[in-house]
């Protein structure tokens, strides 16, 4: 607040900035497409003056804000900052997601060296009905592609299925559904998780102690979740649910069959987000049209989530112009096989409400965040974990395939900055990740400089 | 042996790297991407040359052991060059970008140096080679077991950590001599650091006499430092004048300075 005082009295017209701020604030109902524009340019000003607030770089505030005098110039300046921005605020937002994916991997990593029974072979799941302890080798190619076409068409029907839900507003379906397929990840997996670590070790531990630790830590995940907790929380919850998860599909598909899935469900994300008709991209615009969010308990938020929750007449009536996007669905699970498969994508979210003209009670800090869906770190996750529990060159496999991953992320985010609309974020990822896994394990070591 | 020797190797091999990691790139967002788009580019170039050592194995005489000491030989040979091409290439990755966000930014600068970026490809070149070749026999001296019992070194993990310390600070220091020759078209410096990496390479070869490998690779390592340091700009001068400075600051803080504070307490 002090910062934006010293800018209005450095500039010509500081009524200007603050009126046009005001004003721009409160654009019509953008729809998908054409919102992209009209916000932009007003947050280009709700940003160029939170950027101030957040003492980034004031120096270049102030110029923004002595070009902005004029109305032509303020247009290319405010298109100028509108990318300046978008690249300053980009490199942060890929530092704000390689982090909880990077922490993901590394429990996966940690996990699967470490504990047995992550790498033991038990059965599979029924969504991967088909063997491969078949001799030869083309029935066991034939028998991981039919386990992919199975696995596929199970997470097709289930996405549609919740798309048609979400249209015909079956809310109380839908949260019920999240809510019973996070108590058993929160509660059954942790407990199965925690049991095996312990193993492990060698630990011993009563009965009454267990169930005093995973009682705590499963209701505070639910609520921290699904209601209101502190942000770093409820992103350590997401970041953990994921990595069990990605355990329990490391554990329980057959090889090849998850490599081939690997490959399949990157193109399906490719193509449930980008084709018109692909169903995630019909959630977002539904998402869009009534402007509500998403299904908070299946993204990752790295930037403030609680401010979306608080009803605001501007926040209603601004529309974010970019969707914060995700979809999941989850089947019921037996004790053996979970399902919960999340199509991913990645998008940019305005930061939803108004700005501090008017509420001086907001945040000086509320950035733009970035969300990306659980089932993203879920897939990078079987990636990095299957290349530490399989892969013959060991560490470099795996560290090659973690940088392969967060390469594909950047590039992905880089994309993101560029279109500026919901975008897959497993096909990059997942193809550099495969492409080196392959390669660095088949083609051998060659450690030499 | 275990983790004394896996912490104490560790340490040796990454402890520099880690420091300057933490203190120099963990800050900026922009550098993080530029440490990892650089590792990126490394494993990109060590693909391609495994390819071309593999091909060549392949389609070569597996009883000959002198023919496939020759192909280590020229599949080390292409590695580096490989990596050396890479290096290039991400200096013009680089350039480009400089230019486009100087072009963005509203000072016509852009937020991050080119030497800063060739100092941070560098830096990220080093940390990935060094991981590569020293993280499996990280992971094995952990374990049960005797080093160099059939008749090998017994320092063997030793001597790979100090061969990794000092790999790391040979590609940040190419990294930095490397942009800067690019960027002044010396191409005579370009072929220096080409030679030197082939060298570098080369000594490794003659690896269970140590002193023959190290001790020459040490001293290249110090050669390279200074070229680098007089590179990025340094001089004998500037290290007398920060190394004296620093009496000075004290001296005039207790004398109650009256300079005016860099960070106003009003509006940053």
């Amino acid at each position: 607040m002090i910062t934006f005082t010293n800018n209005s009295d450095s500039e010509e017209e500081p009524c200007n900035e603050r009126t046009s701020l005001m004003s721009a604030e409160s654009p019509p109902v953008p729809s998908y497409q054409d919102g992209l524009q009209a916000p932009e340019a007003g947050e280009a000003q709700t940003h160029r003056k939170r950027r101030t607030g957040s003492g980034r770089s004031p120096s270049s505030a102030a110029n923004g804000s002595t070009s902005g005098s004029s109305l032509p110039v303020r247009e290319s300046a405010l298109e100028n900052e509108e990318e300046e921005l978008t690249l300053k605020y980009g490199a942060k937002h890929v530092i704000m997601l390689f982090v909880p994916v990077t922490l993901c991997m590394i429990v996966v990593v940690a996990t699967i060296k470490s504990v047995r029974f992550y790498t033991e072979k038990n059965g599979q799941l029924i969504y991967t009905p088909f063997s491969e302890d078949t001799p030869s080798v083309g029935q066991r190619l034939l028998n991981s592609v039919l386990n992919t076409i199975v696995m596929i068409s199970v997470i097709v029907v289930m996405t549609v299925f919740l798309v048609l839900l979400y249209k015909y507003r079956c809310y109380k379906f839908i949260h019920g559904w999240l809510i019973l397929s996070s108590l058993m990840l929160l509660f059954l997996f942790t407990y199965i998780y925690l049991g095996e670590v312990l193993k492990t070790y060698n630990v011993a531990m009563d009965y009454p102690t267990l169930i005093l630790i995973i009682w705590n830590f499963g209701a505070v995940g639910m609520i921290c979740i699904h209601w209101k907790g502190p942000l770093q929380l409820q992103q350590a919850y997401l970041i953990m649910i994921s990595a069990l998860m990605a355990l329990v599909f490391i554990k329980y598909l057959p090889e090849w069959s998850a490599w081939v899935i690997l490959g399949a469900i990157s193109i399906y994300d490719l193509m449930a987000v980008l084709c018109p008709k692909g169903p995630l991209r019909m959630l977002v615009e539904t998402a869009q049209e009534r402007n509500e969010p998403i299904f908070p308990a299946l993204i990752y938020s790295s930037a403030m989530m609680w401010t979306v929750g608080m009803a605001k007449p501007d926040a209603a009536a601004r529309g974010p112009s970019q969707q914060m996007w995700d979809t999941a669905e989850d089947g019921r699970v037996n004790h053996r096989s979970p399902l919960h498969s999340n199509s991913e994508i990645l998008e940019t979210r305005t930061p939803g409400t108004s700005h501090p003209v008017t509420s001086l009670e907001e945040l000086e800090e509320e950035e733009r965040g970035v969300k990306l869906g659980l089932g993203d770190f879920i897939f990078y996750s079987v990636l990095v974990g299957k290349a530490a529990a399989t892969a013959s060159g060991d560490w470099n496999t795996t560290l090659a395939c973690f940088v392969a991953i967060l390469i594909g992320l950047c590039l992905t985010l880089l994309l993101l900055a560029v279109f500026k609309k919901a975008l897959p974020a497993l096909p990059i990822s997942i193809t550099f990740g495969l492409v080196f896994y392959f390669s660095t394990d088949n083609l051998g070591p060659l450690e030499i400089m | 042996m275990g983790a004394a020797v896996f912490f104490g190797c560790a340490g040796i091999a990454f402890g520099p790297a880690l420091a300057l990691v933490l203190l120099t790139v963990a800050a900026e967002p922009l550098r993080v991407i530029i440490l990892v788009a650089g590792a990126f580019f490394w494993l990109v170039s060590l693909l391609l040359a495994s390819l071309v050592w593999f091909v060549s194995v392949r389609l070569s005489d597996r009883e000959d052991a002198r023919l496939q000491f020759g192909l280590l030989v020229f599949g080390a040979a292409v590695s580096v060059l490989l990596q050396e091409l890479f290096r290039f290439a991400y200096f013009k990755l680089l350039k480009k970008a400089d230019e486009g966000l100087a072009m963005i930014s509203e000072d016509g600068r852009s937020p991050i140096s080119l030497r800063q970026m060739a100092y941070v490809s560098g830096l990220s070149f080093g940390i990935i080679s060094g991981v590569f070749s020293v993280i499996n026999i990280l992971a094995d001296s952990m374990g049960p077991g005797v080093v160099g019992i059939h008749g090998d070194s017994p320092y063997y993990f030793l001597t790979s950590a100090f061969l990794t310390m000092a790999l790391v600070f040979l590609h940040t220091f190419w990294g930095v001599i490397f942009f800067d020759a690019c960027e002044k078209r010396r191409y005579w410096c370009l072929g220096l650091v080409v030679a030197s990496h082939l060298v570098t390479s080369g000594l490794t070869f003659l690896n269970p006499w140590y002193e023959a490998s190290l001790v020459p690779i040490y001293i290249i390592v110090v050669c390279m430092g200074a070229w680098a340091f007089f590179t990025a700009g340094g001089s004998i001068h500037n290290v007398l004048k920060c190394l004296s400075c620093k009496g000075a600051r004290g001296r005039e803080r207790t004398r109650g300075d009256t300079r005016v504070p860099r960070l106003s307490p009003v509006g940053f």
